[in-house]
């Protein structure tokens, strides 16, 4: 434990040192600020603010999420050299660079949101479900760059594998699930396109974050699924649970690979 | 010590480590020989755990080192090209180490001097060149009075003063009683240091004796040459040795 939290400290300052942390706040500073200052309706700016989290958040923690991965690939080399165990620089690494990515989201949003959304009738459940909703797509989408960095040697394989992974979770899938929804409308599917949405980290953000809104018309097919199988409370426990469930599983993963790993 | 029994990797249909059995001593330094690509370097760095070999086991000090950290806490690695981060400075680089470790022993100071690294502490390593890279390398692997040193072209990259220094260094350790294994294509670097090969080729060894052994067996009096005959195959060494009485063979080839 003691040695996760040095690597992670380590990790941590490094990612401070590059500067790409403190640009990716100030964009979600200025961005939210701006959606709060010239909007009027702090829910729309919420929406407007989840829109940006879906598409930004996976692709800078895969960015980011990889560079770090290759940058300090040598490095690791170095630390496994000494008395510490694989696991613990793994974990560290990892925390390392994606509660930092959190945080960044969570600051940049929350503080806009702090700031001017009391005063414009501000639905508080909406807010903490974005930040909730941002700060785990954080952690998943960097626990699949590490995984992804750990499985290909090369550094532009992983970096394609990442951007077509990034493009079919915000853009593709949605298309294909509503092609099925199209295609089986006359069956029973209910089920299975919750489980659709529960297989794509996005959607289930997504959904926690509008299960929270009484205009059932912005929830989607999917949402509105949610809603009525689940329940609004009920919904977004599911959904937390199903993007913990995202978190843990890639960085298991990577851990199994890193364990097994010749340097 | 460092006992190595039967250790056996292969990276995807490539063979690498065939079947390697040796025993390193302590107060001697073992140099490692062998052509490019005869699995000298994976065999260094399976007994630091860095892979992780399909068959066969290596002890450091008694304990094996599969999934065991503590087992490296006695081993200081020097590698063929260190690598380090861009943004970390030298002084960082230290400090970074001795937390990890959890100690800050004493002789940091005078391995900074011994390498002249005074002036480059507060520079990113980025900056640096390849040999003073190597020189915070050798500070490093130094640093915790480590009983067994694995030397992966040590001198690769350094100029000639730090490169006598190291050896030196290397030489005093010895004398401390630490098990020195070491890899290296500089012959004098070999003609200094070693006190016995261990001489690899496609991943099996082929020979463990004396550079004289070498000497003598191929006729050749510049080790170069002599190391080369045997890379070749011109001379067969297990035939040699077996009529080198004088030879301090201590296992023979595998």
């Amino acid at each position: 434990m003691n040695t996760t939290l040095k690597v992670m400290k380590y990790a941590f300052f490094d990612l401070m040192r590059s500067r790409w942390i403190l640009i990716y706040t100030l964009f979600f500073l200025i961005a939210t600020g701006g959606l709060l200052y010239f909007g009027d309706d702090a829910a729309q700016a919420a929406l407007s603010s989840l829109n940006l989290v879906l598409l930004v958040i996976p692709l800078v923690s895969l960015m980011l999420g990889m560079n770090h991965y290759y940058y300090t690939r040598d490095f690791v080399q170095l630390i496994l050299t000494q008395p510490v165990s694989r696991p613990s620089v793994f974990i560290g690494q990892y925390a390392g660079v994606a509660l930092p990515l959190a945080g960044a989201f969570v600051i940049g949003t929350g503080v806009p949101f702090a700031l001017f959304g009391f005063s414009r009738q501000l639905d508080a459940g909406m807010v903490v479900s974005l930040l909730v909703a941002g700060a785990l797509i954080s952690l998943v989408f960097t626990a699949l760059a590490f995984w992804m960095g750990l499985a290909n040697e090369e550094r532009a394989r992983a970096l394609g594998i990442a951007l077509a992974v990034w493009l079919g979770l915000t853009v593709v899938y949605d298309g294909l699930v509503l092609y099925f929804i199209v295609v089986a409308q006359a069956y029973p599917i209910e089920g299975a396109v919750m489980l659709l949405s529960i297989l794509n980290p996005i959607d289930l953000s997504r959904i926690l974050v509008l299960l929270q809104l009484d205009t059932a018309a912005l929830m989607g097919y999917t949402g509105a699924l949610f809603r009525t199988f689940l329940g609004s409370a009920t919904g977004a426990m599911v959904a937390v649970a199903a993007l913990l469930a995202w978190v843990v599983a890639p960085v298991a993963l990577g851990l199994w690979t890193f364990r097994r790993k010749n340097f | 010590m460092v006992v190595v029994d039967g250790l056996s990797k292969s990276f995807g249909r490539l063979k690498v480590l065939d079947n390697v059995s040796a025993t390193f001593e302590p107060g001697r330094v073992t140099s490692i020989i062998g052509p490019n690509a005869s699995g000298k370097t994976t065999l260094i760095k399976s007994i630091l755990g860095l892979v992780l070999p399909d068959a066969g086991s290596v002890t450091v000090g008694g304990e094996p080192t599969r999934n065991n950290p503590a087992s490296r806490r006695e081993v200081g690695y020097m590698p063929q090209e260190p690598r380090f981060p861009d943004n970390l400075k030298v002084s960082e680089l230290f400090a970074f180490i001795q937390d990890l470790r959890g100690v800050r022993p004493e002789g940091l100071d005078a391995l900074i001097a011994l390498f002249e690294l005074k002036p480059h502490l507060n520079k990113p390593l980025r900056v640096l060149s390849g040999g003073t890279k190597q020189k915070a390398s050798a500070v490093l692997t130094f640093l915790f009075r480590p009983k067994v040193l694995l030397l992966d072209e040590p001198s690769a990259g350094l100029d000639p003063v730090a490169s006598s220094r190291l050896k030196d260094r290397i030489l005093e350790e010895r004398e401390r009683g630490a098990t020195v294994i070491l890899t290296s294509h500089v012959m004098s670097e070999l003609e200094e240091l070693t006190d016995e090969v261990l001489f690899l080729l496609e991943g099996t060894v082929r020979y463990r004796g004396s550079l004289d052994a070498i000497r003598t067996a191929t006729g050749e009096k510049r080790l170069e040459r002599a190391i080369a005959k045997v890379m070749t195959g011109e001379v067969n060494l297990d035939a040699a040795s077996a009529h080198l009485p004088t030879a301090p063979v201590r296992e023979g080839a595998a």
